[in-house]
């Protein structure tokens, strides 16, 4: 364990499947990512995600963000080191055993991964219907969701159909919907206006005070600092630049040149 | 058992409207086609030979090789036999009229020699010995001739097409099952792109595989029925027209049992297709993570 963040407070704890509390979401031991023959796209990867925390990714292009959301949210594995979720070490586990905890995470990915064949109803009830939920259950909770992102008068409505900043609005209602215990976010201001930007990240923000762990990849910096006590995660080249300083709260905007 | 059948709408509209492969029902229903006519020749096969079969068991012929001088009382020696169910001679213009296939009108020339024959069925428990010694007092030349020497190459040649008949229908059923797993294998990459959506918010790989494997049972089973039906169609007219059935098997039909059993086809193929389909899916799925 890495001694960046030995002796970070917690904020909050969830259960894992043992019934045992868990003191982080997530936890990076020394983990390393690389795609086929390829060199390593994220090393020495060392730090931990509290339960209830709020967090920012940054970085610049290329430097790994998306490489590392995806082994948070378990579409990679990675190819050194161990990563634990939930309290428990998924870094080999059987894939059998990975859907019960994807269902615990939402995901807003960067190009939105609206099913363009189903209606924005049926793409933010997916999650519901996949936990087994029946569809009587299903109606009340998505028509909430939707008219929280402000698509009420869309639900009928394919992805084509949709401007971008709406599918993206879809996108983070399907991500939401089962509150999840950690929110997983590629760059999800990245489509909408500034006051759609900040509606999101009120709902993101309110998620979090529920107890959801909330992880954002952004490259705006507006964005981080309009968001009080959240924690930045600094990525470049593949590798936290300060291991140190990772969890530090997010420095205030550089001041615009007089 | 089949709760993966029956899902909701929603359920249903996660792969689409379209059908998943194209052109599988239509390849189905041509396997479902073929394999029902073959089917059909290789039960009717079987039913000719059987009906040969149990017709020569117990015939067998007396071949007087000098003629008809001694016919009548070689005729009556092999019915007073015991276990002799019944015993008719041969008429010497019949024989005749059978020679004239392959000597022309030669065949009816009194200087031709011609065998004489007495046909007989024998009952359980019959000496053939006993037959034989009876008529060699009378015709020391006579000797007794099982029916089935003469028919076995035709039986054999029956058996063999039967085997052919089932092998084809094997290999068809292989065709159609190869057919289904590359229509699955098809389906998967087009909608690889909802798999990897249902994969990430936690779908397992049962739940995938329910969505396709109800698509292509869907499929599988309109071909099936498809090709069954138009089968059972030709079938019907070529046993009215007693084209088929009557000229091929000799009056052999299908029973009930082969009826059955034809009826029976499409839904197994729809079951093999439906089961392919799922072992396809799930191992194709197993390869992501």
């Amino acid at each position: 364990m890495s001694k960046a963040w030995q002796g970070t407070g917690l904020a909050g704890d969830v259960v894992g499947s043992a019934g045992r509390p868990v003191a982080a979401v997530s936890e990076f031991d020394s983990v390393g990512l690389r795609y086929g023959t390829g060199a390593e796209v994220l090393r020495d990867l060392d730090f931990r995600l509290r339960t209830g925390a709020f967090y920012f990714l940054t970085g610049p292009s290329g430097a790994g963000k998306t490489s590392l959301l995806k082994l948070l949210y378990l579409a990679q594995r990675p190819t050194r080191g161990r990563i634990r979720l939930f309290g428990e070490e998924l870094s080999e586990a059987p894939r059998e055993t990975l859907p019960p905890f994807r269902r615990r995470i939402g995901v807003v990915f960067q190009d939105f991964r609206l099913i363009r064949h189903l209606s924005a109803f049926d793409n933010v009830a997916l999650p519901l219907r996949v936990a087994g939920a029946k569809d009587e259950d299903v109606e009340g909770p998505v028509r909430e969701m939707l008219a929280w992102v402000g698509l009420a008068d869309r639900a009928s409505a394919r992805p084509a159909t949709l401007s971008g900043g709406e599918q993206q609005r879809v996108a983070i209602a399907r991500a939401v919907i089962n509150r999840p215990e950690l929110l997983v976010a590629d760059e999800p201001t990245g489509n909408v206006d500034a006051e759609m930007a900040n509606r999101l990240m009120g709902l993101f923000t309110a998620l979090n005070r529920l107890g959801t762990t909330v992880v954002v990849a952004t490259h705006d910096v507006g964005l981080i600092n309009a968001t009080p006590g959240a924690q930045l995660i600094r990525l470049e080249n593949g590798t936290l630049v300060d291991p140190t300083g990772t969890l530090r709260n997010p420095p205030r905007a550089p001041k615009a040149s007089a | 058992m089949l709760d993966w059948f029956f899902v909701s709408p929603a359920e249903s509209r996660l792969l689409g409207t379209a059908r998943l492969g194209g052109p599988t029902p239509w390849v189905i229903a041509i396997m479902s086609f073929s394999i029902m006519l073959i089917a059909a020749t290789g039960l009717a096969l079987a039913n000719t030979a059987g009906v040969l079969s149990r017709a020569i068991e117990a015939r067998y012929a007396v071949e007087l090789p000098g003629g008809g001088a001694n016919l009548d009382a070689a005729t009556n020696a092999v019915r007073s036999a015991p276990g002799v169910a019944s015993a008719e001679a041969v008429p010497e213009s019949e024989m005749r009229k059978t020679l004239e296939r392959w000597l022309g009108q030669s065949a009816q020339s009194r200087d031709l020699p011609v065998p004489a024959l007495i046909n007989f069925d024998i009952r359980q428990g019959a000496s053939l010995s006993v037959i034989q010694g009876r008529v060699r007092k009378l015709d020391p030349s006579a000797r007794i001739v099982a029916h089935r020497e003469s028919v076995g190459p035709l039986l054999q040649s029956l058996t063999l097409l039967q085997a052919v008949a089932f092998g084809l229908v094997l290999l068809l059923s292989a065709a159609a099952a190869a057919a289904v797993v590359l229509a699955a294998k098809g389906a998967l990459d087009t909608h690889r792109f909802t798999i990897e959506v249902m994969h990430g918010i936690g779908a397992t790989d049962l739940q995938v595989t329910h969505l396709f494997q109800r698509k292509i049972a869907i499929d599988a089973f309109l071909g099936s029925m498809t090709g069954g039906l138009a089968a059972a169609l030709v079938l019907a007219l070529l046993a009215g027209g007693a084209a088929f059935v009557g000229e091929l098997t000799g009056g052999a039909t299908l029973g009930i049992r082969d009826l059955i059993i034809l009826a029976l086809l499409p839904f197994a193929l729809t079951g093999l297709a439906t089961w392919v389909a799922r072992a396809a899916v799930l191992r194709a799925l197993r390869e992501a993570l």
